[in-house]
């Protein structure tokens, strides 16, 4: 391991696994989830985190010792966060869950789970900027990044669209984060480090190409339990999922023929 | 047949206000009574419509419920008065600082977390807005509570329903926490009205936290038209509009001449057509007009969690199995370029 010089930046990616966006999701029997037994891939806006971290790295090529991606969850977890090291990152650790039988790992759970490997990795080398995705599409809580921040006591710019250091990205320096609010954008400026919750529009995630995918397997990969954080009772559940039901059904209705027939079906109906 | 297709559907705002026709009908009724804290998003003085909604699930809740309204030195305790009329309140507490003008999140957790713990609130909520979103799971983390995002309807005073996964699927769950920190689809639930009440007011001295992160500017979409988030009608355009030209020429005066907001699909914002603010869909604004119109858009997963609670969905699209077809009340199969001025016209 490198020793590191105190103003280089360490970047901590936390990454979720997650149904594949494209899959038609279907109601488990039990009424208590979602069938499990479909395509899974890392939760888009997390690739957009990694391909952050990644170019933040090829802008400014000596400030970045190091890109750690995180993840929480099941054996299977370690597939996303191969890709994340075949995207770039240096290497990956993995706190595994159990597959079934635990329930799972709420947002707060997962930040405090968050907060104690930034202080483990900080043992080794300090981490200095945390970009994560602005929400994970399965659960949609949209919490996780703005918990960890509270948590670890930083700043922090969510649903960034933009990223800009006005320098170096070393300790304590000032960035410029473009927003997306509701009605338009937000500019703020805030110093490292800083926890960031990426946009759709921040970037437009590379592949992994086949000899990176290659040396990715080579790449330092750590498996960590809930047990070795010494949090096997600290993120336990507060909420007990009682029921998932199928939303209500919405079934197309006629199709007309023409403009005419569309005007008046809706003049008809009141709706204009 | 198109008239049964026509009927309003049965919401599931209407399905969840059913449930809730009385505090005594929870499940679990308790002696003591909810005490909510509603944060009152604003902007210059006007309430967050998602926030007014905030303010309809917490009277589901029964029990007392104050406000919080936060802003700059000068508008604080103009907006805490605005507030104080709000119908249902108790008490609006105010606390003014400069950084509270922006709506940070940094000086603003703490001050939620101090505010709840002082006054023992069980329940705290705000609308599920950008705000929302950012302030209230730090909150959240400060009070040790697993926050309840953008929920959809209440089964009692711990028992939520929320989307998942796109809005495919609902789900109901029951929080052991001992504060509620939830966040309220404005959508869902009817925004309250601006009169009615006659609450208190009473300043709260924010702790002496400088925030780390500065506000810089807003860039905001200016528009004379309806908003988005809450207008009875939009009209959206997909990537079929090939052209921010196009989307000028074609979706905007259509839009007009029905009095509706403007929205569009992810694609046609990627593709530069139209301004990120007007997406529709999972990572954009979740809407439910009376009527939605959607222009060559073809319907994916993320955009119908966006619109599919609207209560008359047209789609005007040349592909004839386009997905959106499935979920369209009315579906025209033809060139955009051809009906809509076509329907403009005959609009006329």
């Amino acid at each position: 391991m490198r020793a590191s010089l105190v103003n280089q930046l360490r970047v901590l990616v936390p990454i979720k696994r997650t149904i594949d966006y494209a899959v038609k999701i279907r109601v488990a029997s039990d009424g208590k989830g979602v069938d499990q037994n479909v395509k899974f891939s890392m939760n888009p806006f997390d690739e957009i985190a990694v391909e952050e971290a990644v170019r933040l790295r090829e802008k400014h090529k000596d400030a970045i010792t190091k890109i750690t991606v995180v993840s929480v969850g099941p054996p299977k977890t370690a597939d996303v966060l191969r890709t994340a090291l075949a995207m770039g990152a240096d290497d990956a650790i993995h706190v595994e869950v159990p597959d079934k039988g635990a329930a799972p790992l709420e947002p707060l759970g997962v930040s405090k789970i968050l907060n104690e490997i930034v202080k483990k990795a900080g043992e080794e080398e300090e981490v200095g900027l945390i970009i994560m995705g602005k929400q994970a599409i399965d659960d949609d809580a949209s919490q996780t990044g703005q918990m960890l921040a509270g948590l670890l006591n930083w700043p922090q710019a969510t649903y960034a669209s933009k990223l800009e250091f006005s320098g170096k990205p070393e300790k304590g320096a000032e960035a410029q984060i473009t927003r997306e609010i509701d009605g338009g954008l937000g500019i703020v400026k805030t110093k490292l480090p800083f926890v960031m919750t990426t946009d759709l529009r921040l970037n437009e995630p590379r592949y992994a190409s086949l000899p990176n995918i290659m040396k990715a397997k080579k790449k330092p990969f750590k498996k960590m339990t809930l047990k070795d954080l010494g949090l096997e009772d600290q993120v336990k559940p507060r909420q007990e999922i009682l029921k998932v039901a199928e939303p209500p059904k919405r079934e197309g209705g006629a199709k007309v023929e023409n403009v005419d027939e569309l005007i008046s079906k809706l003049k008809e109906a009141g709706r204009i | 047949m198109i008239a049964t297709a026509m009927l309003p559907r049965v919401s599931l705002r209407t399905a969840a206000a059913s449930a809730l026709p009385l505090r005594r009908g929870f499940a679990t009724s308790r002696v003591d009574l909810a005490n909510t804290l509603v944060f009152l998003e604003h902007k210059k003085g006007t309430f967050n419509p998602a926030a007014l909604s905030a303010l309809t699930a917490a009277q589901k809740l029964g029990g007392d419920i104050d406000a919080l309204v936060v802003g700059s030195e000068a508008e604080a305790s103009d907006v805490a008065s605005k507030a104080a009329k709000l119908p249902g309140l108790k008490k609006v507490l105010f606390s003014k600082h400069a950084d509270f003008a922006n709506n940070l999140s940094e000086p603003l957790a703490p001050l939620l977390k101090k505010i709840v713990e002082s006054n023992s609130y069980t329940h705290v909520c705000t609308g599920h807005t950008a705000v929302g979103r950012d302030i209230f799971p730090r909150a959240a983390a400060l009070l040790d509570s697993s926050q309840v995002s953008d929920i959809i309807g209440l089964e009692g005073e711990d028992t939520f329903v929320r989307p998942i996964y796109a809005g495919n699927a609902i789900a109901t769950l029951k929080s052991s926490d001992k504060v509620k920190v939830f966040t309220v689809r404005g959508t869902a639930f009817d925004a309250a009205a601006l009169e009615g009440g006659s609450a208190t007011t009473e300043e709260v001295k924010p702790d002496s936290v400088e925030s780390p992160t500065d506000f810089i500017e807003e860039k905001v979409s200016e528009s004379s038209r309806p908003d988005l988030a809450t207008a009875s009608r939009v009209v959206s355009g997909g990537r079929a509009l090939k052209s921010s030209e196009n989307f000028v020429k074609y979706i905007e005066p259509l839009a007009d001449s029905l009095n509706a907001a403007v929205g569009a699909s992810r694609a046609a914002v990627d593709a530069g057509y139209a301004d990120n603010a007007l997406q529709v869909g999972q990572t954009g604004k979740i809407i439910a007009p009376e009527l939605y119109v959607a222009i060559g858009i073809s319907g994916a997963i993320q955009h119908l969690a966006g619109m599919k609670d609207s209560k008359t969905i047209v789609a005007i699209n040349k592909d004839a199995d386009a997905p959106i077809f499935q979920v369209a009340d009315l579906g025209l199969v033809a060139d955009l370029y051809e009906a809509v001025p076509e329907m403009l016209e005959k609009i006329k």
